[in-house]
């Protein structure tokens, strides 16, 4: 028998939790409006479909960026050939202007200090292998996205360990959470290189307050570690506070150049959500350590991006009434799905976090759990998903420390789609407070349930899978 | 620049043991003319354990195996860096918070590079050959990139890029179906039409399933993906000499995985002997190192030929022997210009009756079709295991959606195609034929190969001593003198000193005398001093 490695046999990349389980149902019983309206309707991923028109209307007007030509000119033979690894000029200049742009120009980038790959999955994964060692540990607030269970951790032999934040003062980052995390990750004979979060936040949808970044930047000067910031949200935001960059709290604190703190704050982004461009895979990371960018540019040899999607993009990037108009547009149009969601979640007698920014809110259903537990979360979870038929992800699979809390995005369908969902889910919470009573009936379809959701729920849970690599 | 480079080992390591035998032996004779036996031999081992503790401290850390430090069988510094220092790093500072840096991996790839590679491409860099413009700047050789036919490519884009391709006209294939998520691993239209074209390449005489194919950003992820997929951290491959210097950092940098070269010879063509991999196979289990497969490039870089039927079959039955796996790089599949066919792993697993679940080939559209800007790789695959978990592992690096849009169509322009490998392969023969004569009016021999983008020159009578040293001063004069970058064998491992391998499908007809007459300046004096 051929053994294959210990990595392509374990299960520590979490592809079995339920956020994953709730993906493939969907994909066996897609909903589609004409074909399939009784399918399941896609809640769980974090797409933004809101603004092909403005970039098809773009598209339209300036066939060259896409047809391989610059001013009329062929330059397919130079693109072709283009694999250089420190990224086509034109390109990061324009992304770092962007990236500008949507932090309304308080801080400015070098182009310099941005490594291009191919999507912020490998941008976060190469940052892991820049940053720490097998077995080093890296502190993220909890409820965080799922896929950081198998990007920061598969191949690098990272380790995660949870900040709890809890629904008691709206899940910001304290003090006492960093501490507490932090004393975990000795105890579990941890070398802590730094702390990950992701602002705005996935899945809460919020940004972080001036308070929390602060606090932050205090916490890793002190313990001497690494802060990423993974930013792949930041032109998502549509309403007030408005968004915070960690360099701008960096520049406020006169935190430039010479102190050490500067170099050890890296920014991850990405124009899968802003720009509504996931199959294009463009992704980057940001540091202010030269020996970071060096060794990530050698790395990036192992996802770049096409020479040819570079290209399109710095035109596209570059063309700044167009950015303008677009970043705005986003924003507006986010602000009214969002709003349209909010309000058919409050008709089903469902309340969510109060939220500013991303693709999907954070609902609170704690209410209809039939008891405080994960267990309840997941049991409900399995209702939502095959008897209303919507796929959203449980929190528990955002290791989130409070049964009960959902996330449900609603930037990756069309309007009614989204009013049709807001419909069912009402039907679900009228009918389910009218059977609470029928005890005999839900306890058979729970002891099934259980079974599967222990199952799920262990792996959901994700702590350290023991597979042999250290 | 992601498939030319060579290993980053420091090029003027001073053989320690040489250096030191050379103050001893005298010494011994001096002490003990007038000390007696004692002082004799106390001193010399003083100054001879100081010498090694200066040289200790002035090294950077190598390996901690007792291998001999000799030209070709000094494997990459980069291959085992990282292990070592990784290992020292965490046994030494866990449990310490000491002020945050970054990782042994980062610190090891980040650093300057020594490699000659990339020094000679620097240098061209800052004086970049140009007929007209710059008539007396530096002929690039040392790059596998194939400009022969982009012209083909213009006319098919010109051609056949419609808006409905590119999406602007907001149809079926509009942009929303490209701007969203896709299958990691790659659409399924591009992998039907990737098989075919994979097999047209081969001239019909493999077929390949699209079910068994993973598409990557590019060949350099792919054997990565591979390499994780079928070793641990600590395992190794076995990898014959001479090879392409990027394995050095592409295998062992994140995997963890060892390159064990084993030395091919000029007698046979620089084909591997089954008896040598048997040998590097039980020193590697000696030392406790367990090899998990062997990599071989198939058409070989730098050398450019072809694996004969029996020897494909040897490999077949030694790796079934010893339970390992097999990757084969056959990258530059279609660039073949000699009358030998290329027999492909896949030939041979359609029609013969082997183990197929370890063997694993890698392709792409970088040598073949001069795309390697757009990031176009291949894992294809018989085992089922590995093809579900390098298929959870390309998310990290996908092909663009765009690029996919663009490939479709063309891949399945099987007229186009048909039309493309046929002419590449002429253009590649008629520059193959011109340079390779013209290296003979200097009296230098090009090894025995039929494929590839280059030619594996033999300029032994031309190095100053017959030694890595002497490679490496013919190269530097080359450089400087002739100003021709070129790769030398030992970037390779070649364990033959006086090799180097020339990219000729950079240059237009035109200068390739130009680059002949170049090296005659290096060679007249070279013949005439040595």
């Amino acid at each position: 028998m051929k053994l294959l490695s210990t990595k392509a046999t374990c299960n520590s990349h979490g592809q079995d939790s339920s956020y994953f389980l709730g993906w493939q149902e969907y994909e066996k019983n897609p909903y589609d409006e004409k074909k399939n309206p009784k399918g399941i309707i896609q809640m769980g991923l974090a797409e933004n479909q809101l603004c092909f028109d403005l970039l098809e209307s773009w598209l339209n007007k300036n066939p060259d960026a896409a047809g391989f030509k610059r001013d009329g000119q062929s330059i397919f033979r130079e693109l072709a050939l283009f694999q250089d690894y420190h990224g086509l000029p034109a390109f990061k200049k324009a992304l770092v202007e962007f990236m500008s742009e949507i932090r309304g120009n308080k801080v400015t980038f070098d182009p310099n200090k941005i490594v291009l790959t191919a999507g912020a999955t490998s941008a976060n994964e190469t940052l892991m292998f820049c940053l720490a060692e097998p077995g080093d540990a890296f502190l993220l607030p909890t409820p965080y996205y799922p896929g950081f269970d198998r990007d920061l951790k598969w191949r690098t032999g990272v380790e995660i360990v949870p900040i709890h934040c809890t629904s008691s003062n709206d899940f910001q980052i304290t003090e006492t959470a960093l501490e507490k995390a932090y004393k975990q990750a000795q105890k579990q004979n941890l070398r802590v290189k730094g702390v990950l979060v992701t602002n705005p936040s996935n899945p809460l949808g919020t940004t972080m307050s001036r308070n929390e970044l602060n606090l932050l930047v205090d916490f890793i000067t002190a313990k001497n570690i690494h802060l990423i910031s993974d930013e792949i949200y930041s032109g998502t935001v549509f309403n007030s506070p408005g968004f915070i960059s960690i360099m701008e709290i960096l520049k406020e604190r006169n935190c430039s150049e010479d102190t050490e703190v500067w170099n050890r704050v890296h920014i991850v982004y990405s124009l899968s959500k802003d720009l509504g461009l996931p199959g294009f895979r463009v992704g980057a990371l940001y540091s202010n350590d030269d020996m970071v960018v060096a060794a990530a540019t050698k790395m990036s040899s192992f996802g770049l991006v096409s020479s040819q999607t570079q290209y399109l993009l710095s035109a596209m990037l570059s063309d700044k009434k167009f950015t303008k108009n677009y970043i705005s547009e986003n924003q507006k149009r986010l602000k009214q799905r969002q709003k349209k969601l909010v309000s058919g979640l409050e008709k089903a007698g469902i309340s969510c976090l109060k939220s500013n920014a991303g693709l999907f809110c954070w609902v609170d259903m704690r209410h209809l759990l039939s008891s405080n537990t994960f267990e309840a979360e997941i049991e409900l979870w399995k209702k939502i998903v095959y008897d209303v038929k919507l796929n959203i992800s449980p929190g528990s699979s955002c290791h989130c420390t409070e049964p009960g809390w959902f996330r449900v995005c609603f930037a990756n369908m069309s309007e009614e789609t989204l009013k049709l969902s807001m419909q069912r889910l009402k039907a679900f919470v009228d009918t389910t407070i009218n059977v609470h009573n029928q005890s005999n009936h839900q306890s058979v379809k729970n002891s099934r349930r259980k079974s599967l959701s222990k199952w799920v729920f262990r792996l959901s849970f994700d702590d350290r899978e023991p597979c042999g690599e250290r | 620049m992601t498939r030319n480079h060579p290993s980053t080992r420091p090029e003027h390591r001073k053989p320690a043991g040489a250096t030191a035998m050379r103050l001893v032996v005298p010494l011994q004779g001096v002490v003990q003319g007038r000390g007696g036996l004692i002082l004799g031999s106390l001193i010399p081992c003083a100054l001879f354990y100081f010498l090694q503790f200066y040289l200790k401290r002035h090294r950077s850390p190598g390996p901690s195996s007792s291998d001999p430090p000799s030209p070709s069988t000094s494997s990459s510094n980069l291959a085992e860096l990282p292990r070592t220092l990784s290992r020292s790093s965490l046994s030494s500072t866990r449990g310490s918070f000491g002020p945050a840096r970054v990782s042994s991996r980062a610190n090891s790839v980040a650093k300057p590079t020594d490699s000659l590679y990339y020094i000679g491409l620097d240098k061209v860099k800052q004086d970049p050959y140009h007929r007209t413009d710059n008539p007396e700047g530096i002929i690039q050789l040392g790059l596998a990139e194939n400009n022969l036919c982009l012209d083909l490519f213009e006319k098919w884009v010109s051609e056949n890029l419609t808006d409905s391709i590119m999406g602007t006209n907001g149809g079926d294939l509009s942009i929303s179906s490209i701007a969203m998520y896709q299958p990691f691993d790659g659409m399924l239209e591009l992998k039907v039409a990737m098989a075919g074209f994979m097999s047209q390449v081969m001239g019909q005489r493999a077929s390949f399933d699209p079910s068994q194919i993973i598409l990557t950003a590019g060949a350099t992820p792919a054997i990565e993906i591979l390499s994780f997929c079928v070793a641990d951290h600590g395992n190794a491959f076995l990898v014959p000499t001479p090879y392409y210097p990027g394995f050095d950092r592409d295998v062992p940098l994140r995997t963890g995985v060892e390159l064990i070269p084993v030395h091919c010879r000029s007698s046979d063509n620089f084909i591997f002997s089954i008896s040598a991999l048997d040998q590097a196979f039980n020193q590697a289990r000696k030392r406790g190192v367990k090899v998990r497969g062997i990599l071989i490039s198939n058409p070989a870089n730098p050398v450019g030929n072809i694996l004969p039927r029996e020897t494909i079959y040897d490999l077949l039955d030694f790796a079934r022997e010893k339970n390992i796996h097999i990757i084969s790089d056959e990258i530059y599949a279609g660039s073949t210009y000699g009358s030998e066919e290329f027999i492909s792993m896949a030939e041979i697993l359609d029609s013969e009756d082997f183990d197929k679940s370890r063997v694993h080939i890698v392709y792409g559209l970088s040598k073949d079709l001069c795309l390697p800007g757009f990031r176009v790789g291949v894992i294809y695959s018989y085992n089922e295991s590995v093809l579900a978990a390098a298929k959870k592992l390309t998310r990290f690096a996908s092909i663009s959606a765009l690029t996919q849009r663009l490939l479709i169509p063309m891949l399945s322009d099987t007229k186009f195609t048909q039309e493309y490998i046929e002419t590449n392969r002429k253009r590649i023969k008629k520059m193959y034929d011109s340079f390779v004569a013209g290296l003979k009016q200097l009296g230098i021999k090009c090894a025995n190969s039929s494929s590839g983008l280059y030619c594996w020159a033999d300029m032994s009578d031309l190095i100053p001593s017959y030694s890595e040293k002497g490679e490496l001063e013919l190269w530097d004069q080359l450089l400087n003198i002739a100003k021709i970058n070129v790769t030398p064998g030992s970037a390779c491992h070649c364990i033959e000193p006086g090799w180097f391998r020339c990219c000729f499908t950079t240059l237009a007809q035109e200068d390739i005398p130009v680059v002949i007459e170049r090296i005659r300046r290096v060679a007249e004096t070279s013949t005439a001093s040595g």
